[in-house]
């Protein structure tokens, strides 16, 4: 499903990526853990196609299509979907009206109709159902004056709506409590299944114990380092990274 | 011959067009010296420091249209809220249409105020209020010599009336380029409601410069609502000015919407004389291209526990610019007053520009009074995240500055006005987006 084969990539001549390799297949869940500064969510907002970063060397293969070139809306279309870390407040679009237009506009771009507003209603209903979402939040302002866990939960709820294929969770579990943790999970995995895949984005093995990696890589300085089963997650949590460190420098 | 000189030289025949009531003969002639002495504002004037008239005022306009035009309903109907039953007022290049308007003088008058001008009946009405507020500004001076049509409302005591008043002025373009000078007065007596509809259509790229003057008496407890759509062509041009007298616990509300024409130079000016009386000035500004929208408001606080509300938002593309100008004034007398102002602006376009310039006078020292202004620049970091969501940049945008303008329509109690203002703006946006509420 996506193939990223030695990128590198950065923001004005400085290197953040500098040759990554990883394949996701369909119906697998991989976990990207790596300490602070290692390249996480550049990683992220590189495949979401946040035009900052500029691309040096190597390609994203996206279904069998160099995805480099295409827009930010153009792979949210094709079915790539980001969570970010810090969802941006935007007062005075609602969150149903904000969901409408991106089911909409992706629809509109497909070349296939407008969902009838039934459906919606139905798909809007369901939905906040599955993430314990109160239906008053549907009619607020899309993120302004929600805490930090009502704002990851509205991401997962917008990934449960557009549907992606491929879907890249950068630390959503950050400020979470157990409870919304959670519920952000099992809404994950209720969405799984074989057709798409999941890369999770975290700092900490907890919330893999509720979304169960295939396979865990280990990022530092931009490379991929180490990649093991769920188990190099708890060996890290236990272990920190200094030891991988070693293990590279050696 | 300039503009000036023409309309002073045909103030004569006007007046011998005119039935010659002695009353109102008087205020016109004392307009027209007014007019003479003042002339056209300049930009020296400092109300006028941001809007030039100089371009539009070369026109060679037609001061009074030779012909009576016609226009079938089905050509002009989507400039109306047609989707509502109303009460209609309807001219064609300044002279009354009864075929398109849809009056009563059941238990209430809205009509015409050239037959209110004329008819004894109206008599006593016309010398309470005819240009009882609407002051000596040399533009409001050369609509009040001219003044010969318009919408005349008048709403008796706690009558409340249940269908909104659409006031439509279409020019059909017969004349290559013409000047309209429409006099509306409303009237709503003690513990009334009404609400109205504004719009001054032109049908043709011919040049259109409108000096419509209204003025709007609110008696206790009377609630006036009025709206104004400003969608034109891009050769017209308005001035509308409007003045507002309100009397204790009246509630009066000018909503704006300003996408169209030219330029546009609103001045709205409120008078407050009462307790607990409520003044609303909320407006939307979407312009681009060369567009010129100026907002010159005035809160004249005169009396304790009174309120004002002023909420503009201003979108400004291309080359388009912009002014808002507020003026609120506290008297001494006027405790507890609580005025609020607020005028917020994105420009989305490195050549447009805005002027905005609150005044506050404040002489009484137990009050809330409050004011701001911002300009800024849409967030990139709210674009990307619409766009990972699938939504291109264009509608990014558009729905960007939506969100920005759209708790104006809030206020705004005609369901259907609300879905067309936000038609109209989606359209200005260039999207096909059904931004809803």
């Amino acid at each position: 499903m996506l193939q990223i084969k030695n990128l590198h990539a950065g923001v004005e001549d400085k290197g953040i990526l500098r040759g990554i390799d990883l394949e996701v297949k369909p119906g697998e869940v991989h976990a990207i853990m790596g300490p602070n500064g290692s390249g996480k969510s550049t990683l992220a907002s590189v495949v979401a196609g946040k035009e900052e970063y500029e691309i040096t060397e190597g390609e994203m293969i996206y279904q069998g299509e160099n995805i480099d070139e295409l827009s930010v809306e153009e792979r949210s279309q094709k079915g790539i979907f980001m969570s970010f870390q810090y969802p941006v407040e935007i007062p005075g679009v609602t969150v149903t009206n904000f969901i409408k237009t991106a089911i909409n506009e992706s629809r509109k771009a497909r070349g296939e109709k407008e969902m009838p507003a039934n459906e919606m209603l139905k798909l809007l209903r369901d939905k906040s159902e599955l993430l314990e979402i109160d239906r008053k939040f549907l009619s607020r302002s899309l993120n302004e004056g929600f805490s930090g866990g009502e704002k990851k939960r509205n991401e997962i709820f917008q990934m449960a709506v557009l549907e992606p294929t491929l879907a890249i969770l950068d630390e959503t579990d950050s400020g979470l409590d157990i409870d919304a943790l959670k519920i952000v999970a099992n809404g994950v995995n209720k969405l799984k299944s074989k057709d798409n895949a999941v890369v999770v984005i975290t700092h900490y093995q907890r919330l893999l114990d509720y979304i169960i990696p295939d396979y865990v890589h280990v990022l530092m300085d931009g490379k991929i380092v180490k990649s093991g089963s769920k188990d190099l997650a708890i060996e890290l949590e236990k272990r920190g990274y200094d030891w991988i460190k070693e293990e590279v420098n050696a | 011959m300039d503009l000036k000189e023409k309309l002073i030289s045909s103030f004569l025949a006007f007046e011998n067009q005119v039935e010659v009531n002695s009353y109102i003969h008087d205020i016109r002639s004392q307009a027209i010296k007014v007019f003479e002495e003042k002339g056209f504002p300049k930009k020296r004037e400092e109300a006028w420091k941001y809007t030039s008239l100089n371009k539009i005022l070369k026109e060679d306009y037609s001061v009074f249209p030779k012909q009576e035009n016609a226009l079938e309903y089905k050509d002009v109907k989507r400039y109306f809220i047609h989707e509502i039953d109303s009460y209609k007022i309807v001219f064609i290049d300044g002279k009354y249409s009864s075929h398109l308007s849809d009056t009563t003088h059941d238990s209430m008058d809205i009509c015409l105020m050239s037959a209110a001008l004329n008819k004894p009946k109206y008599r006593l009405v016309i010398e309470n209020y005819f240009n009882k507020v609407a002051g000596d500004e040399s533009i409001t001076a050369l609509n009040t010599a001219f003044s010969k049509e318009g919408a005349y409302i008048h709403i008796p005591k706690n009558k409340l009336v249940e269908k909104p008043i659409q006031i439509l002025h279409f020019s059909t373009g017969n004349e290559s380029a013409l000047l309209l000078q429409p006099r509306n007065l409303v009237v709503a007596e003690e513990n009334s409601h009404v609400q109205i509809i504004e719009r001054h259509q032109s049908l043709t790229s011919n040049a259109v410069l409108t000096n419509c003057v209204t003025e709007i008496f609110a008696k206790k407890r009377a609630i006036v609502d009025y709206y104004k759509v400003q969608n034109d062509k891009q050769d017209a041009s308005l001035i509308d000015n409007t003045f507002v007298h309100q009397k204790q616990e009246s509630h009066v509300s000018v909503h704006t919407f300003s996408f169209g024409g030219k330029l546009v130079r609103n001045n709205l000016n409120y008078y407050q004389n009462g307790e607990r009386i409520n003044s609303t000035l909320k407006g939307i500004t979407v312009i681009g291209d060369k567009q010129h929208v100026d907002h010159n408001t005035l809160v004249h606080h005169k009396e304790p526990n009174c309120e004002s509300h002023q909420d503009y938002k201003g979108i400004f593309g291309d080359f388009s610019t912009g002014v808002f100008n507020g003026k609120v004034i506290v008297e001494k007398e006027a405790q507890k007053t609580n005025a609020y102002q607020a005028n917020n602006n994105l420009l989305v376009d490195d050549k447009a520009s805005i002027n905005t310039k609150p005044q506050l006078e404040i002489f009484a020292d137990d009050v809330k009074c409050s004011h701001g202004c911002t300009i800024g620049q849409l967030d990139n970091r709210a674009l990307f995240y619409m766009r990972s969501r699938g939504i291109p940049e264009r509608e990014a945008r558009a729905l960007l500055m939506y969100g920005f303008a759209n708790n104006v329509l809030e206020s705004v109690k005609i369901r259907e006005l609300k879905q067309r203002i936000t038609k109209i703006i989606a359209t200005k946006l260039g999207v096909d987006i059904g931004f809803d509420l």
